[in-house]
């Protein structure tokens, strides 16, 4: 049987020493799981080891941890597949990011992620009484928003989140996520209100920087940013919510300048956030007016330091196929309804088939 | 010293709703779990919840399922209680939030389920139980005034000099500080004892701490020996795929491709109740027409693929992560493995137990509504409809009344104990030393089939463990997540559960439900329609028996 070097970040807050690394050797087959590997050095070799763990089967969400730098739950991880990930021949167990360590591998959850999830007003909010049978709502309704209820509340987009390394007031993927869970709901009689409140807040939903790392973790695929996604989607379009934070602007201005020139113009696109998308706006309007004077440093910096030249603020070339790029708007543009992609309808990406 | 008029300990499907229950009659609620509440292995139920809600359908012949599922054994004045109050609390989640799956006019839809007649199991595609879980947590989170002990470990109940419930002790893992509850009453909602068998279909924290506990301060336990080996487990590691997948349509074949249930359920098929499966397949395994692996097979290709991903979404992973099966392709292999205890702590249709103050609810309590054999999809149901009956009148029963002065000396007591733990020298053997013995035993001996030697053997080794698990060696010394030494404590309160069931198991001399003696092969109702209690008394267990209670239903041939 395979051998593993487990390389784990210790750390215990009553010895007063800094966290420190400890190798375990543990021999399993390789198709057995990291929190197998953990849970055999515990069993047979050190007791203090500390993570939280419960179901083994990706379900309790209790075993999220960073496994060669990546967030993962432990317990659906192969020891196989870590190893060819890892370093040096070890694969490296450390506590997630984002959340102060308790010891070792536990972390405190409370302090970051469910203060978060709190912050979204987790519960359905419903207008009057409920009636005297079930709720009648569309069957697809239910399915969509199951894909934020398959969420476990691991941590594992917390701990991975790079918006949250920067700005540790952001409400968060798993949280937004959650949001989006009552937002989508057609039960819920607070959508709007719901949809501003998460807008206006400063952390709130225009502080995801689309980096993805939140779904790469995911072990639920509930894809969080997906859902952060919808969420702008339902606040601009569905209820043209223009929140003081340029969010939607910024946006707008992004999908404006793709449209036009097919990459990004980037002297246009902070004019252009700042005059919710349009360039004309922003050097007519007062308050965008207000809003770009105190950037000027920052584009004299630009220029100084060479990201931007006169020349390339002026001229932007349109990709040699723009067209193509066009013509994509032009056909999510003539949809009738807006189309969202869910696990629970279409399932594993790949090929359709007829079963 | 926290006081509470209602205490509930365990914070899965019948603690948390216990705990609102509790609180919406006005009382001051607490709620402890050693885990956060949402880690509970209430999550882990897949299929759905068990109701008699379509108008087509009625609660008596749910309750008649239920009763012919539980080999008769089960209570039927309880029964009767849980199916007529179903319909009610499926819609009350429903309006909590619980994303229920609909039909194309956008009302409640159902699937079928084993042992049903008719479809009447409601789900959320295949995490049912997480789902419901998660909405009580909302819940909880919106009613802040029910106050959260997160990762508190109980290690002993309070009793005051009459008997009566004065609360519990308990240590809060994050910095080990012990600490006495007072409450006029205690819920315990602490789930099964899946631990004690390996492999199980149960989380780690599934260990029977609140059995082991009412156990200990003279409560009765009750059809303890009634195990549920769940027919569709995974080889090795015990895990669960759904028995929604045999509800949508999924067959099981032996490894000569015959479809084997035409032998042992010709109607129902693959839909017969839990423990004819699993006894037809272990036959099929043990009769040399399974696979090299000692499984039979599951194919659930049989389903359309939408069909999969949209209502067994979570078994598509656990086949692709677990047994690196796409079981949209190909057959799974399956086997019957450790799922649930159908005993537990005795209790009447509000919960309460023999000790005045001490309710129980949910797996770890035995009502009895599941008898001999737990229906699929009633787990969940029984959860939510006990711990409201018991959350309800915890608090009604707790109005009015003074709050209880339990004693430090206690808390004391358990202070030296965890010290002497932490403390003692590294000479005895390790926990999972143990805990493996005890469940390769179990699992051996205490199965789907079972004969008085086998049992006997059980027994003497149960027996010795307890002593070996009173010097377990511990290497943490430390106060904070002192995971090592709860181990510990963990280890004798699964002790006390295995010897019970074990003990039951030898007394029951008949087969019925989960119980199937090859030296006894028949039920036996002119002596054995009756429920087997176990209380421990100063020299250990005793024996004693109560009445299983008929109301409409005379016991009657089961077949499926």
């Amino acid at each position: 049987m395979p051998t593993y070097s487990l390389k784990v970040r210790r750390f215990d807050p009553e010895s007063g020493d800094a966290a420190y690394w400890e190798s375990f050797e543990v021999e399993l087959p390789p198709e057995r799981s990291v929190l197998d590997g953990i849970l055999q050095a515990r069993n047979d070799q050190d007791g203090s080891i500390a993570i939280r763990c419960s179901c083994q089967a990706a379900i309790c969400g209790s075993c999220a941890v960073r496994i060669n730098g990546k967030t993962a739950l432990a317990c659906n991880t192969k020891l196989g597949e870590a190893l060819e990930r890892g370093k040096d021949g070890a694969i490296v167990v450390e506590p997630m990011g984002n959340m102060p360590v308790i010891k070792d591998l536990v972390v405190d959850m409370d302090a970051v992620h469910w203060k978060k999830v709190q912050r979204v007003v987790p519960w359905l909010l419903p207008d009057g009484p409920p009636p005297e049978r079930e709720y009648i709502v569309p069957a697809e309704s239910m399915i969509d928003i199951t894909q934020a209820m398959a969420c476990i509340h691991c941590g594992a987009c917390v701990g991975a989140c790079l918006a949250l390394e920067v700005d540790p007031d952001f409400i968060g993927p798993a949280a937004l996520a959650k949001a989006y869970r009552f937002v989508g709901d057609p039960r819920d009689g607070q959508t709007e209100e719901r949809l501003r409140d998460l807008a206006e807040d400063e952390h709130g939903l225009y502080d995801c920087t689309h980096c993805f790392a939140c779904v790469e973790v995911c072990p639920k695929d509930v894809a969080p940013m997906d859902q952060i996604m919808r969420l702008r989607r339902r606040a601009t379009s569905d209820y043209g919510i223009k929140d003081g934070n340029n969010g939607y602007g910024h946006e707008k201005a992004f999908v404006n300048i793709i449209e036009k020139w097919g990459t990004l113009h980037e002297a246009q696109l902070l004019p252009r956030s700042f005059g919710q998308g349009s360039l004309i706006r922003s050097q007519i309007d007062p308050d965008s007016l207000k809003q770009l004077i105190p950037t000027l440093p920052t584009v004299i910096n630009g220029l100084k330091s060479g990201k931007v030249s006169p020349k390339k603020a002026l001229i932007h070339p349109k990709l040699p196929d723009q067209d193509q790029v066009r013509r994509i708007f032009d056909e999510v543009h003539s949809r009738e309804e807006r189309i969202e992609l869910n696990m629970y309808i279409v399932g594993e990406s790949g090929p359709e088939e007829e079963s | 010293m926290p006081q509470h008029d209602v205490l509930v300990i365990g914070a899965g499907l019948a603690g948390q709703r216990a705990a609102l229950a509790a609180a919406s009659e006005g009382a001051s609620v607490g709620i402890l779990s050693k885990v956060h509440p949402v880690r509970s292995h209430s999550n882990a139920a897949q299929g759905g919840i068990n109701a008699a809600l379509n108008p087509e359908d009625s609660w008596e012949s749910h309750a008649f399922d239920t009763v012919k599922g539980s080999d008769y054994l089960g209570d039927q004045d309880a029964i009767e209680i849980m199916c007529r109050e179903a319909p009610e609390e499926i819609l009350d989640l429903e309006h909590l939030g619980v994303t229920f799956h609909r039909n194309e006019e956008g009302r409640l839809g159902t699937r079928a389920f084993g042992g049903a007649s008719a479809a009447r199991t409601y789900y959320v595609a295949d995490i049912t139980g997480q789902a419901i879980l998660h909405v009580l947590y909302e819940q909880l989170m919106k009613h802040g005034e029910v106050h959260r002990y997160e990762e508190w470990f109980t290690t002993s109940l309070v009793q005051d000099d009459d008997g009566r419930i004065a609360g519990c002790i308990c240590r809060n893992i994050r910095d080990g500080r012990m600490e006495l509850f007072s409450a006029k009453a205690v819920i315990l909602a602490t789930g099964g004892n899946g631990q004690i068998f390996n492999p199980t279909t149960n989380a780690l924290i599934c260990t029977g701490d609140g059995i082991a506990m009412a156990y200990r301060v003279g409560a009765p336990l009750m059809d303890m020996e009634m195990i549920q080996y769940h027919p569709t487990t995974l080889q090795g590691n015990g895990l669960l795929i759904t028995e929604g997948a045999r509800g949508e349509g999924a067959h099981l074949y032996n490894a000569k491709g015959e479809r084997f249930m035409e032998k042992y359920a010709p109607n129902k098929m693959e839909l017969a109740s839990r423990d004819v499966v699993s006894r037809a397949e272990q036959t099929e395994i043990n009769e040399g027409r399974g696979f090299p692996d000692g499984t039979v097979a599951l194919d659930i290709t049989v389903v359309p693929r939408k069909r999969i991903h949209e209502a067994l979404r979570e078994i598509v992973n656990v086949g692709r992560d677990f047994a690196g099966v796409d079981i949209t392709r190909e057959p799974i292999h399956i086997k019957p493995g450790n799922h649930y205890v159908m005993g537990g702590v005795k209790t009447d249709s509000n919960g309460q137990t023999s000790i005045p103050g001490l309710y129980a609810a949910g797996e770890c309590a035995c009502v009895s509504v599941h008898g001999g054999n737990r229906l699929g999809a009633n787990s969940l149901l029984d959860t939510l409809v006990f711990g409201r009956r018991s959350g309800k009148h915890a608090a009604l029963a707790a109005k009015g009344m003074a709050f209880p002065e339990p004693s430090y000396a206690q808390l004391h007591d358990e202070e030296r104990m965890i010290a002497e733990i932490v403390g003692r020298e590294r000479t005895g053997r390790r926990v999972s030393e143990i805990k493996a013995e005890l469940g390769a035993v179990m699992d051996k001996h205490v199965a789907v089939f079972r004969e008085e030697a086998g049992l006997q053997t059980a027994l003497e080794t149960v027996r010795r463990l307890k002593e070996e698990a009173k010097t377990v060696a511990i290497d943490d010394k430390g106060t904070v997540f002192n995971q090592d030494a709860l181990g510990a404590l963990e280890l004798q309160f699964m002790l006390d559960n295995a010897e019970c069931i074990v003990l039951g198991a030898i007394e029951r001399k008949e087969s019925r439900g989960a119980q199937y003696r090859t030296d006894f092969p028949e039920r036996n109702d002119e002596e054995w329609l009756k429920h087997i209690d176990i209380t421990l008394s100063g020299d250990g267990p005793e024996i004693s028996y109560s009445d299983v209670t008929l109301t409409k239903w005379e016991p009657e041939e089961r077949k499926y």
